[in-house]
C-alpha cells in the first residue's frame, strides 16, 4: 500500500509530476503569466516606437541614463546577493542567509527609492505620462516594474523575518529559492526594459 | 416579407453571395448528416433490457478519415475565398482610372467629399455633402475612408461591402455599383450613443442624373460653389 | 506512522469554526460551491440585462415593464434610452463572459473536481485558492457599482474598442468605464491565482497510478484551459491598464491625435480574446465528455485524439485572433493568413464532435438530465461551429461581420455549447456537492423548455444577420432595409422571455433540492471517477488515505465484468481482466 500523508500545500513532497516541488512549480507558472503581462507592455512599446512613425524623442535627452545605469547595477547586485542567500540556505549557513537576505532587501529598496527620485525629477522637468507616446509608455512600463519590485521587497522583508526566526534552518530552504526565482525574474525584466526604453 | 439578402447592386456582391451559398450548402450538408447521425445513434443505441454497450476504445482509421476529409474541405474553402478577398480589399488591384471620393465618418454622420468639376480630390472645388453618397452606375470608385473620432464601419448591405473607418488611418475602398437605385449606408461598429442612427443614403444613378444632382447642389461646370450646399465641410 | 494516523484523522474529524469552514474556507469544495452561487447570481444579472436588450429590440420605443422603476436618466418614461441600450449590450456581455460562464466552468468545476478526480486532498495552494474566490467579490462589486454611477456604465461593447472607450468625450461615460477596467484587472488576478493552482495541482498532486493519460477529459480540459488563462489573461490586464491610463492619467496609447494606435487595442484585446473563447468552451467539452461516456456506458471514443485535439485547439487558438479584425483596416494579406489558421482550427473541433458520436455508437444510452444536456451541448456546438466557417471566409465575413449572424454564432457556442454543458455538470455533480439529488423529472422539464426556447430565440438571429441587421443597434427600424426583419425581432424577444422564465424551473429545483432533495448515495450515476468513491458530500481532505489508481477514466461495460463500470481505483483482480498495476501501464 503506497498510502502516506496526503500532500497538502506547499510543503508537500513531490508526487510524480515533474519532480519539482509544488511551491516551485507554482512560482514558475506565475512567472509565465508575468512574462505575458510584460510582453503586452513591451510589445506595445515596440509597436508604438518603431511601428508607427510617430515622433519620439531620444531617450537620453529626457532620461537620466547615468544614475539609472547605476540603479540597474544595484538591482543586479541584489540578484547576486539573492544567489548568495540561497547558497547559504542550502548549506544551512543561517548567519550567511540572514546577511545576504538583508543585503538583497537593501538593494531592492534602494532601487525603488532611486526610481521614485527619478520620477520626481522627471515630473518637475515636465515629463509626465501625458507627455506624448514616450511619456505614456515610459511611466506605464517602469511604473509596473517598480510595483513588482516593491511587492518583491515586501515579500523579501517577510522572508528575512522568517529567516531570523529560524524558519529556513535544517535544509528547509524552499521558501528562499521560491522568492529568489521571483527576484531574478524582476531583475531580468528590468534589464530588458532598461535596454529598450533607456538605451536604444 | 424580405428576410434574406438585400438585392445585390454591386460588381462583387454576386460573388460574395455565391461564396456564401457554397459554404451554406457544404455546412448544410454536414449539419444534416451529423445531426442525423446523432439522432439515429441516440434512438438506436438507447438503453434496452439485456443489451450492453460495446466496449470500444477508438479507431485510428476513423480518426484519420474524419480528420482528412474536413481538412480538405476546409482548406479548399479558404483557397476558394482568397482571390475574391484580394480583389475587394487589396488596393493594388483597384482600377487605375477609378473616380475618387472621400468619406469621413464622424459621430454620427457620414461626410462625403466629391472632387468637383476638376475631378481631383483635395482641391478648392471639392464639396462635401452630409449623409448622401451619390454614385454613377457602372463606374469604378475608390473611396478614401477616414474617421474624425472613433472607429466606425462603412457598411453598404446592397453592395456587400464593409470596412472599418479608423481614426488616424486612410483606408481605400473600391466600389462599382451595377444597379441604379437608392440604398442605405449604415455604421456597423458601435461608435457611441448615436450609433444606431448613423445612416446615409446611397444613390446610384445614371451619369445624366448625377450631373443634374451636382447642378442642384450649386456645383457649376465652371467650378463655383454655392456655399449653402457645402453642409458639414470643415470643423463642426 | 504519525503521518498516516494524521491522515486518517484529517479526513474524518473537522472541528474548524463555522467561518473557516463555510466562509473564509480553503477547502476547494467549499470554494467551488461559493463560485457556483456567485456565478449563478451573475448569470441572473446577465440574463436580466438581456431581457432589457430584447425588449428594446422587439418593441423599440415602448415603455418596458417595470421600466418606470428606473431613473429617468436611464429610461425616461420607462423607455430604454439609447445610451442605456449601449450599456445593456456591454454589460450583458461583460457579466456573462467574465462573471457567469468563466466562473461557472472554471471557478466551479476546476475547483470542485480537480483534487477529487486526481485523488488529492485539496489544491496545491489552498489559501491562494481562497483568495482567488474572494477577489471576485470586489471585482463583481465594482462591476455592479458601475451600473449605478453618474454617466452610466461602460457602453462601448464588452470589447471596449478604443478610442471610444478611452475618451469620455466620445462615449459620455466617465467613472463607469474606469470601474469596468479596475474590475477586470482584479478579475484577471483572481483568474490567474486560480490557474496557478489548477496547473500546479494537476502537475504535482496526482495520486499514484493517475498518469497523464488516465486523467479524465474534464481534468485535461480544465488543465489546458488554465494554461490558456496563464498566457492570455495577462495580455488583457496589460491592455486594460493602458486603457485605464488613457482615461485617467492622460496617456495616449490609443489616441490617434498623439500617435496612439486604435488598432493596437484590437490586436491586444483579441490576442487575449480568442484564447478566451477557448477558455469558455474547452471545460464544457471536457465535462460533456465525462458525462457522455457515463450516459452511454462506453469509454470515450478516441481518448488520445480527444486530448490531442484539445491541445491543438489551445495552441492554434493563439494564432487566429486576427479573424475578429478582418474588416479592421489591417493588411489584407495578413488577414488572409489568419483565415488559413482559422479554417484549420475547425479541424480539431470536428474531430471532437465525431468522437462524441463514436462514443454514442453502440452505446447503451441512459437519458438522464445530465446526459440530455450533454447531448444538447454536442448538437448545438455543431451548429455554432459550422456557422463559424462562414466568418472564417474573409469575403463572406465582410458582409456578416458586425451583424446578428455573429451574435447567433456567439450564442450557439456560448449558450448552446458552454451553458448546456454547465447545466449538465450541475445536474451531474450536484449530488456529490450537496449530498442530495435534484429532481430528475423537473430537470427534464427544464431541459426541454430551455432547449426549445433557446433554439427559437437564437436560430432566427442567423436570418437577421443574412438580412444585414447590425449588432448593438438601439433601433433597427431607423433603416428601411431592416424594417421588414422586425417581426423576427419580435419573435426572438417573445421566445427570449419564455427562455428566461423557463430558468425558474431550474432555480426552484436547485434551491428546493438543497433542502428537500432525496439524499444522494455515494455513486448515483454509477460513474468511474474518484470523486464517486468518496461520500456525498466528501469530507474535508476528501479521502481517508491517498487512493491508488489502476485504470483509465472510462472503463464502462468492460467485457467479462459483472458491473458495467470499473472505478479507477479498483485493484486488479488476481488473474482477472484487470488493468496493469499502479506504477505503470495505461489504457488506449
Amino acid at each position: 500500500m503506497t498510502a502516506h500523508a496526503p500532500a497538502v500545500g506547499h510543503d508537500a513532497p513531490p508526487q510524480g509530476g515533474v519532480g519539482v516541488y509544488t511551491q516551485k512549480v507554482g512560482m514558475w507558472v506565475f512567472l509565465v503569466s508575468e512574462v505575458m503581462f510584460f510582453t503586452a507592455l513591451i510589445g506595445s512599446y515596440i509597436i508604438l516606437r518603431w511601428g508607427t512613425g510617430a515622433p519620439w524623442p531620444e531617450p537620453r535627452t529626457v532620461l537620466a541614463i547615468p544614475i539609472t545605469a547605476l540603479n540597474t547595477f544595484i538591482l543586479i547586485c541584489s540578484s547576486v546577493s539573492m544567489v548568495k542567500a540561497y547558497a547559504a540556505a542550502t548549506k544551512d549557513d543561517q548567519a550567511g542567509l540572514k546577511k545576504w537576505l538583508l543585503l538583497t532587501v537593501l538593494g531592492g529598496a534602494t532601487f525603488v527609492s532611486v526610481q521614485a527620485y527619478e520620477y520626481h525629477h522627471l515630473i518637475e522637468k515636465g515629463f509626465l505620462p501625458s507627455s506624448g507616446l514616450f511619456g505614456s509608455a515610459f511611466y506605464t512600463m517602469t511604473g509596473f516594474h517598480g510595483f513588482h519590485v516593491t511587492c518583491g521587497v515586501i515579500s523579501m522583508i517577510w522572508v528575512t523575518i522568517r529567516a531570523f526566526r529560524g524558519k529556513y534552518a535544517g535544509g528547509n530552504y524552499r521558501g528562499v529559492e521560491t522568492i529568489g526565482l521571483y527576484w531574478h525574474f524582476v531583475d531580468l525584466v528590468w534589464i530588458i526594459l532598461f535596454t529598450i526604453v533607456y538605451l536604444i | 416579407m424580405h428576410w434574406w439578402f438585400p438585392g445585390n447592386a454591386s460588381s462583387v456582391g454576386g460573388q460574395v453571395d455565391s461564396l456564401f451559398y457554397v459554404i451554406l450548402y457544404v455546412t448544410g450538408a454536414v449539419f444534416v448528416l451529423v445531426e442525423a447521425a446523432l439522432l439515429i445513434f441516440v434512438v438506436k443505441y438507447r438503453r434496452r433490457e439485456g443489451r450492453r454497450a460495446t466496449y470500444v476504445e477508438g479507431s485510428t482509421k476513423a480518426e484519420i478519415i474524419w480528420t482528412a476529409i474536413p481538412a480538405v474541405i476546409l482548406v479548399s474553402l479558404a483557397l476558394f475565398s482568397q482571390p475574391l478577398w484580394s480583389k475587394i480589399k487589396n488596393s493594388d488591384t483597384y482600377p487605375k482610372n477609378a473616380d475618387r471620393l472621400a468619406v469621413e465618418a464622424k459621430q454620427f454622420e457620414w461626410h462625403v467629399t466629391y472632387p468637383g468639376p476638376d475631378g481631383k480630390l483635395g482641391t478648392d472645388d471639392d464639396f462635401t455633402k452630409k449623409d448622401e453618397l451619390h454614385l454613377v452606375v457602372n463606374h469604378d470608385y475608390v473611396i478614401e475612408l477616414t474617421s474624425r473620432d472613433v472607429v466606425h464601419n462603412f457598411f453598404i448591405p446592397a453592395f456587400r461591402i464593409k470596412q472599418d473607418a479608423v481614426p488616424g488611418m486612410h483606408i481605400l475602398v473600391w466600389v462599382r455599383p451595377t444597379v441604379a437605385g437608392t440604398y442605405e449606408l449604415a455604421c456597423a461598429e458601435l461608435c457611441g450613443l448615436g450609433h444606431y442612427r448613423m445612416r446615409a443614403l446611397v444613390v446610384v444613378q445614371s451619369a445624366a442624373e448625377f450631373a443634374a444632382w451636382l447642378q442642384s447642389q450649386g456645383v457649376a461646370v465652371t467650378g463655383t460653389t454655392d456655399t449653402s450646399a457645402t453642409a458639414g465641410k470643415g470643423a463642426p | 506512522m504519525t503521518a498516516h494516523a494524521g491522515a486518517v484523522a484529517h479526513a474524518a474529524h473537522d472541528d474548524r469554526p463555522f467561518i473557516r469552514k463555510y466562509v473564509f474556507s480553503t477547502d476547494h469544495k467549499v470554494i467551488g460551491i461559493q463560485f457556483l452561487f456567485l456565478s449563478l447570481f451573475f448569470l441572473l444579472v446577465g440574463g436580466l440585462l438581456a431581457m432589457g436588450i430584447r425588449w428594446q429590440l422587439g418593441f423599440p420605443g415602448q415603455p418596458m415593464p417595470l421600466g418606470g422603476w428606473l431613473p429617468s436618466s436611464v429610461a425616461p418614461g420607462g423607455v430604454v434610452a439609447p445610451k442605456t441600450y449601449n450599456s445593456l449590450v456591454t454589460m450583458h456581455g461583460t457579466f456573462m463572459i467574465f462573471f457567469a460562464v468563466m466562473p461557472l466552468l472554471v471557478g466551479v468545476f476546476a475547483n470542485y473536481l480537480i483534487p477529487l478526480k486526481i485523488g488529492a486532498p485539496d489544491m496545491a495552494f489552498p489559501r491562494l485558492n481562497m483568495w482567488s474566490f474572494w477577489l471576485m467579490i470586489p471585482s463583481g462589486g465594482l462591476m455592479l457599482a458601475s451600473l449605478l454611477v453618474l454617466g452610466g456604465s461602460s457602453a462601448a461593447g464588452w470589447t471596449v474598442y478604443a478610442p471610444l472607450s478611452a475618451m469620455p468625450d466620445y462615449s459620455g461615460v466617465h467613472l463607469g468605464q474606469q470601474l469596468w477596467c479596475v474590475s477586470i484587472v482584479i478579475f484577471g488576478l483572481s483568474s490567474l491565482l486560480g490557474s496557478v493552482n489548477y496547473i500546479t495541482t494537476v502537475v504535482n498532486l496526482r495520486a499514484p497510478g493517475m498518469t497523464w493519460f488516465r486523467l479524465p477529459l474534464s481534468v485535461w480540459a480544465l488543465f489546458i484551459t488554465a494554461v490558456l488563462a496563464i498566457l492570455a489573461v495577462p495580455i488583457l490586464a496589460g491592455a486594460v491598464i493602458m486603457l485605464l491610463f488613457d482615461q485617467t492619467i492622460g496617456t495616449h496609447f490609443f489616441a490617434p491625435d498623439a500617435g496612439g494606435q486604435p488598432l493596437m487595442w484590437q490586436h491586444l484585446f483579441w490576442f487575449f480574446g480568442h484564447p478566451e473563447v477557448y477558455i469558455l468552451i474547452l471545460p464544457a467539452m471536457g465535462i460533456a465528455s465525462d458525462i457522455i461516456a457515463n450516459g452511454a456506458r462506453k469509454p470515450i471514443f478516441g481518448y488520445h485524439s480527444m486530448v490531442y485535439a484539445m491541445i491543438g485547439i489551445a495552441f492554434l487558438g493563439f494564432i487566429v485572433w486576427g479573424h475578429h479584425m478582418f474588416q479592421s483596416g489591417m493588411n489584407p494579406t495578413l488577414a488572409s493568413s489568419f483565415m488559413v489558421s482559422t479554417i484549420v482550427i475547425a479541424v480539431p473541433s470536428a474531430i471532437k464532435v465525431f468522437n462524441w458520436l463514436g462514443t454514442l455508437w453502440r452505446g447503451s444510452i441512459h437519458f438522464t438530465t445530465p446526459m440530455l444536456n450533454a447531448l444538447a451541448f454536442v448538437s448545438m456546438f455543431i451548429i455554432g461551429g459550422l456557422s463559424g466557417i462562414f466568418m472564417a471566409s474573409t469575403p463572406v465575413d465582410m458582409y456578416i461581420h458586425g451583424t446578428y449572424f455573429i451574435v447567433a454564432h456567439i450564442h450557439y457556442v456560448l449558450f448552446g455549447g458552454s451553458l448546456f454543458a454547465v447545466f449538465a455538470g450541475i445536474y451531474f455533480w450536484y449530488p456529490k456537492m450537496f449530498g442530495r439529488q435534484m429532481s430528475e423529472r423537473w430537470g427534464k422539464v427544464h431541459f426541454v423548455l430551455t432547449f426549445v426556447f433557446y433554439n427559437l430565440t437564437f436560430f432566427p438571429m442567423h436570418i437577421l444577420g443574412v438580412g444585414g441587421e447590425m449588432r448593438r443597434i438601439y433601433d433597427p427600424t431607423v433603416y428601411d432595409f431592416l424594417r421588414p426583419l422586425q417581426p423576427i425581432n419580435v419573435f426572438i424577444t417573445v421566445n427570449a422571455f419564455l427562455l428566461g422564465l423557463s430558468q425558474l424551473v431550474f432555480a426552484v429545483n436547485f434551491i428546493g433540492s438543497l433542502f428537500k432533495g432525496e439524499k444522494a448515495e455515494r455513486n448515483p450515476w454509477h460513474d468511474t471517477g474518484l470523486e464517486w468513491t468518496a461520500p456525498s458530500p466528501p469530507p474535508h481532505g476528501n479521502f481517508p488515505e491517498t487512493p491508488t489508481v489502476y485504470h483509465g477514466p472510462y472503463e464502462f461495460s468492460v467485457p467479462g465484468m459483472a458491473e458495467d463500470f470499473v472505478p479507477v481505483n479498483t485493484p486488479p483482480a488476481a488473474g482477472g481482466a484487470g488493468a496493469a498495476g499502479a506504477a505503470g501501464g495505461r489504457h488506449g
